[in-house]
């Protein structure tokens, strides 16, 4: 059976189209105004790249933030098992998962199953999010996607005394005026956003091996933060971005016969 | 005897000149890069205004975040402390003082003689601060009095979903774009500031007289939604401005030094 999964974040959304435990196409698009229209529209362009059309799909799990208002899929699930599911499969090693998204941060411990054990999160603060890393990046005059580069070319260890985004966004343009050097603030901040995930994470308690989950972590430098704060080994996943819409089209996979008038239809068609 | 507190906050710098029972002078001033610039621009301009040399002064004390920055103050006392005396010469019957600075936000209780209790601060986090009214006033294009002037003009406050400043931000926005009347949003912005404040005065206990110093206690918009939220009155503080209590206390811990002796 083909499956997709379609996460809506608050800043991208991601499809997955699946079948038999092997991806077939996928797609990563910006959420601008509404979720549901992201969501389609991702969809589409995942199933497009593989020409198949939403009818040759026998079931559809939204996740994220925008996705439970989806019309077109059969069922929700949480992002939390959506993402265990997604990095098990992944990485079956998995022990761990840090997912840093656009307005929140996750710390979920899976079994080697998929299974959730224990998970905690934050999204009452911005502190430890990826927004913290939007916002100072734009305090900085920097794009999101050179962060990684820049923090290479730190020579010195710096950190901030806020953990407040806000308070955090005035230091650190004190600290440019004070002639501490872009890389080294750029690092500060990237153990900043790292410190507080692992504090969430060591409140489960660390079960190796972790891996980094969200687009946050195409950020090399935010990586390697990461890692030196968990004081673990962190593997990398190799579809870090769509690993929840991953976990999604896994479960769609596995809750085949609970799926609604759509299935039936395509069965119909076929 | 004449004493000087100097108050360096982290958005505006205050000083008091005293003599005796009486205050020779005040000023306010928006606080600049540097907290010593700050201080003695302040300084300056209260000796100044109270007519005097700095060689007129027997005993001065620092206070404020940037109270460690400060060459020329004899001594340097907390903020909670000189918040809580200057407050106890002002109204001798407070007993609980809720102060709101620039980037924090601080529940003093005294005990009978004035003295202090307990108190609580929150520095970590923007919320609760003047600093979370200050980024909504910005994105409302409001300053802080005609934010504060709000609350009385809306029949319907928004809600705001978080107490994180990132996330009410956000919120605003989704609130203005969706075309709320301004009043309203401003309203849901005192509350939510109130909310926050209230948490942490019922974390240390109300006893009346309850008071507020600092900035925001010029918003009767927090004002009187503390006031719904606590249940309690606040007591106004009749013709002083609430924001030099710190200096006031800071000028009259300095009479304690009568041996400071004239320079």
């Amino acid at each position: 059976m083909i499956t997709a999964g379609c996460d809506v974040g608050s800043l991208t959304a991601k499809a997955v189209v699946m079948e038999q435990g092997k991806i077939l196409g996928s797609s990563i698009q910006k959420v601008r105004a509404h979720p549901e229209q992201a969501g389609q529209e991702v969809l589409e362009s995942a199933l497009r790249e593989v020409n198949l059309d939403k009818g040759d799909v026998g079931a559809i799990i939204g996740t994220g933030y925008g996705g439970k208002n989806l019309p077109f899929v059969n069922r929700c699930e949480s992002e939390i098992i959506c993402h265990s599911q997604g990095a098990v499969w992944q990485e079956p090693d998995t022990g761990i998962i840090i997912d840093i998204g656009g307005q929140d941060v996750k710390a979920i411990k899976t079994d080697a199953q998929g299974n959730v054990l224990r998970y905690i999160y934050n999204d009452k603060c911005a502190s430890g999010t990826g927004r913290f890393l939007e916002i100072i990046a734009e305090a900085l005059e920097l794009e999101l996607d050179e962060l990684g580069e820049i923090h290479d070319k730190s020579g010195k260890d710096l950190s901030l005394s806020n953990q407040c985004v806000v308070f955090a966004e005035t230091e650190v343009i004190s600290l440019v005026g004070e002639g501490e050097e872009i890389p080294d603030i750029v690092r500060a901040m990237h153990y900043s956003v790292s410190h507080r995930a692992a504090s969430l994470a060591r409140s489960l308690e660390i079960k190796p091996v972790a891996v980094m989950s969200g687009g946050v972590a195409k950020n090399r430098g935010m990586f390697k933060a990461l890692q030196d704060s968990l004081g673990t080994e962190l593997r990398s996943i190799p579809y870090f971005q769509l690993n929840g819409a991953i976990g999604a089209a896994i479960l769609a996979e596995d809750s085949g016969q609970i799926t609604g008038d759509r299935k039936k239809k395509s069965e119909v068609g076929q | 005897m004449i004493t000087l507190g100097l108050d360096v906050g982290s958005l505006t710098s205050k000083a008091v000149i005293q003599e005796d029972n009486q205050i020779l002078a005040t000023q306010v001033i928006r606080s600049k890069a540097r907290p010593w610039e700050s201080a003695r621009e302040v300084y300056d301009q209260v000796l100044a205004s109270a007519n005097i040399g700095a060689d007129q002064i027997d005993y001065s004390i620092g206070t404020g975040y940037g109270r460690e920055k400060i060459p020329f103050v004899q001594e340097v006392v907390t903020e909670v402390s000189c918040h809580g005396r200057g407050l106890k010469w002002l109204v001798p019957s407070a007993r609980t003082i809720i102060d709101i600075g620039g980037q924090d936000c601080k529940v003093i209780k005294l005990d009978k003689n004035g003295d202090i209790e307990k108190f609580s601060t929150n520095d970590k986090c923007a919320s609760g601060t003047g600093r979370f009214l200050e980024v909504m006033g910005k994105i409302l294009d409001l300053d802080l009095e005609q934010l504060g002037k709000k609350k009385t003009s809306s029949q319907n406050p928004v809600t705001l979903a978080s107490a994180c400043t990132v996330w009410a931000q956000a919120d605003v926005i989704g609130h203005l774009n969706s075309r709320v009347p301004i009043e309203d949003i401003a309203a849901g912005v005192n509350n939510a500031m109130a909310s926050r404040i209230s948490v942490m005065v019922n974390n240390v206990g109300i006893e009346r007289e309850l008071c507020m110093t600092g900035g925001v206690a010029k918003n009767q918009g927090v004002v009187s939604a503390l006031e719904n939220l606590l249940g309690v009155k606040i007591k106004k503080l009749r013709r002083f401005d609430p924001q030099i209590i710190g200096a006031l206390g800071a000028a009259l811990l300095a009479r304690n030094h009568s041996n400071g002796g004239r320079k």
